[in-house]
């Protein structure tokens, strides 16, 4: 598509985010824009939308395909065992503390298709405390909350993904967490039945339990600074005293009012912990 | 805060490194235009590539960080695993989506990115690489009127890079890390 003029698209963007909040209630406004405005145009691409009337007219006509538009606008690429190092500290550091309570309640907040919350699952099982953990499993978008929990995935990246496996510490053999088929694989649905799958919006939506870890990675990156605010005091709030926070690689909480309440417990890999 | 009115976008894979140090080391440590650096990494690889800057040039080498603003003096190096956009108020963002060309970082991402906020004053050089990323990106800024560069392919390490973006912007600048040099010395605002 080429676009005669940046400023007058900047501008239609800031219309579609008012016009989706009044019809559909989702509000895109503390969103960090170079990223939505790429993702629409990647959007209009796709879809072989000439302008941004075309697209407002498909939006508002077709509750589907807004829902193909959410999915595309917030970003739901992940993988298992990104950041393997993560994954590795967190089975180090994290997780023989938490074997110290009788029970455990851990969010994991924009858990997309599911990838991350199955890798947390399989580190849960390994150390023993599968049967007495509850994960709250959250999205904005209801579309691939379906999938969260099926725990479906392309064949083709098993390779990748097992060698992220190994380098968090895994034991077992990867291929006994799934059965293949036509391409895809399915792991064990015993991984997840102690796991609630429930629309959740970072942006609008308010604390609804106390939590002893917090997983919220690569989501932040795609808000504004009021809007990262507002969430790291919405985990705040969700947090039991010396429960854990952890973040994307590149995301802090530096910045935020909260930040003293927090310790590092592995600065490299993003993961604080409530101090008071 | 200090803030430039230009920004200065580099790309390359294969052979990029040494390329991007040599024409680093030319330029004074209050250089006046921020440098974006967009080299393909290995995923998921931590391997520091500030450590291979610290020592060789007079700027300051830093890993982009989200919602930090571009500053004279500093190179920003893209992490791996990220894109790197930038954002009006001359902050960056960063984005875990699709990869692009087979890459993240993507170069054409940043270089988009950066003339969209910059226009005619985006200066964009694409080095030695082994892919064509990097390339429509150039292009764009070409489009938006800003200054595009390739290395001289017969220098470059891999000649894909440079000679992909040659093929694809006919006004596109074709100059040897000699001559980019001279240039961005010429650029710098005492």
């Amino acid at each position: 598509m080429k676009l005669e003029n940046e400023a007058r698209f900047e501008q239609d963007v800031e219309e579609l985010i008012k016009e989706i909040h009044t019809q559909y209630g989702y509000d895109f406004n503390g969103y960090a824009r170079a990223s939505v405005y790429r993702r629409i145009k990647r959007f209009l691409s796709h879809k072989h939308l000439t302008s941004m009337e075309a697209l407002r007219k498909e939006l508002f006509l077709d509750s589907y395909f807004f829902e193909n538009f959410l999915q595309e606008i917030t970003v739901n690429v992940t993988e298992m065992f990104r950041d393997p190092s993560f994954f590795l500290s967190l089975r180090e550091n994290v997780l023989p503390i938490l074997s110290t309570y009788p029970f455990i309640k851990i969010w994991d907040a924009g858990c997309s298709t599911g990838e991350e919350l199955f890798s947390l699952a399989i580190l849960l099982k390994e150390e023993g405390l599968l049967e007495r953990t509850k994960i709250y499993a959250t999205d904005i978008n209801q579309k691939v909350l379906k999938q969260a929990k099926a725990g479906i995935f392309s064949a083709a990246n098993m390779p990748a993904y097992t060698s992220g496996y190994y380098a968090a510490g895994g034991r077992q053999e990867f291929s006994s967490y799934y059965s293949s088929n036509y391409g895809s694989v399915k792991f064990d649905s015993s991984l997840v039945k102690n796991v609630i799958i429930y629309p959740h919006n970072l942006a609008t939506d308010f604390s609804f339990n106390e939590f002893h870890l917090i997983l919220c990675r690569n989501v932040l990156i795609y808000f504004n600074r009021e809007l990262q605010e507002r969430v790291f005091k919405l985990f705040d709030e969700s947090m039991v005293s010396l429960g854990y926070l952890a973040l994307g690689k590149k995301e802090t909480l530096a910045m935020s009012e909260i930040s003293s309440n927090y310790n590092f417990v592995d600065k490299n890999n993003r993961i604080y912990r409530k101090i008071n | 805060m200090e803030t430039s009115s230009k920004v200065i976008v580099i790309g390359g894979s294969w052979g990029g490194i040494q390329a991007s140090v040599t024409i680093l080391k030319a330029l004074p440590a209050n250089y006046s235009i921020p440098i974006v650096l967009v080299l393909h990494r290995l995923r998921n690889h931590d391997g520091n590539l500030q450590d291979v800057f610290k020592h060789k040039i007079a700027l300051k080498a830093v890993e982009v960080e989200e919602k930090e603003m571009l500053q004279p003096g500093h190179v920003y190096l893209a992490p791996s695993n990220y894109h790197v956009l930038l954002e009006k108020d001359h902050t960056f963002s960063l984005d875990d989506s699709e990869l692009e060309n087979y890459s993240r970082p993507s170069i054409d991402v940043t270089f988009t990115s950066a003339a969209d906020v910059f226009a005619h004053n985006t200066i964009g050089i694409l080095l030695s690489g082994a892919s064509k990323d990097g390339s429509s990106g150039l292009k764009y800024i070409f489009e938006k009127q800003g200054k595009t560069i390739a290395q001289d392919p017969n220098e470059a390490e891999i000649k894909i890079m440079p000679l992909a973006a040659i093929e694809s912007i006919p006004g596109c600048t074709v100059m040897n890390l000699e001559q980019i040099q001279a240039f961005l010395l010429s650029l710098h605002d005492h």
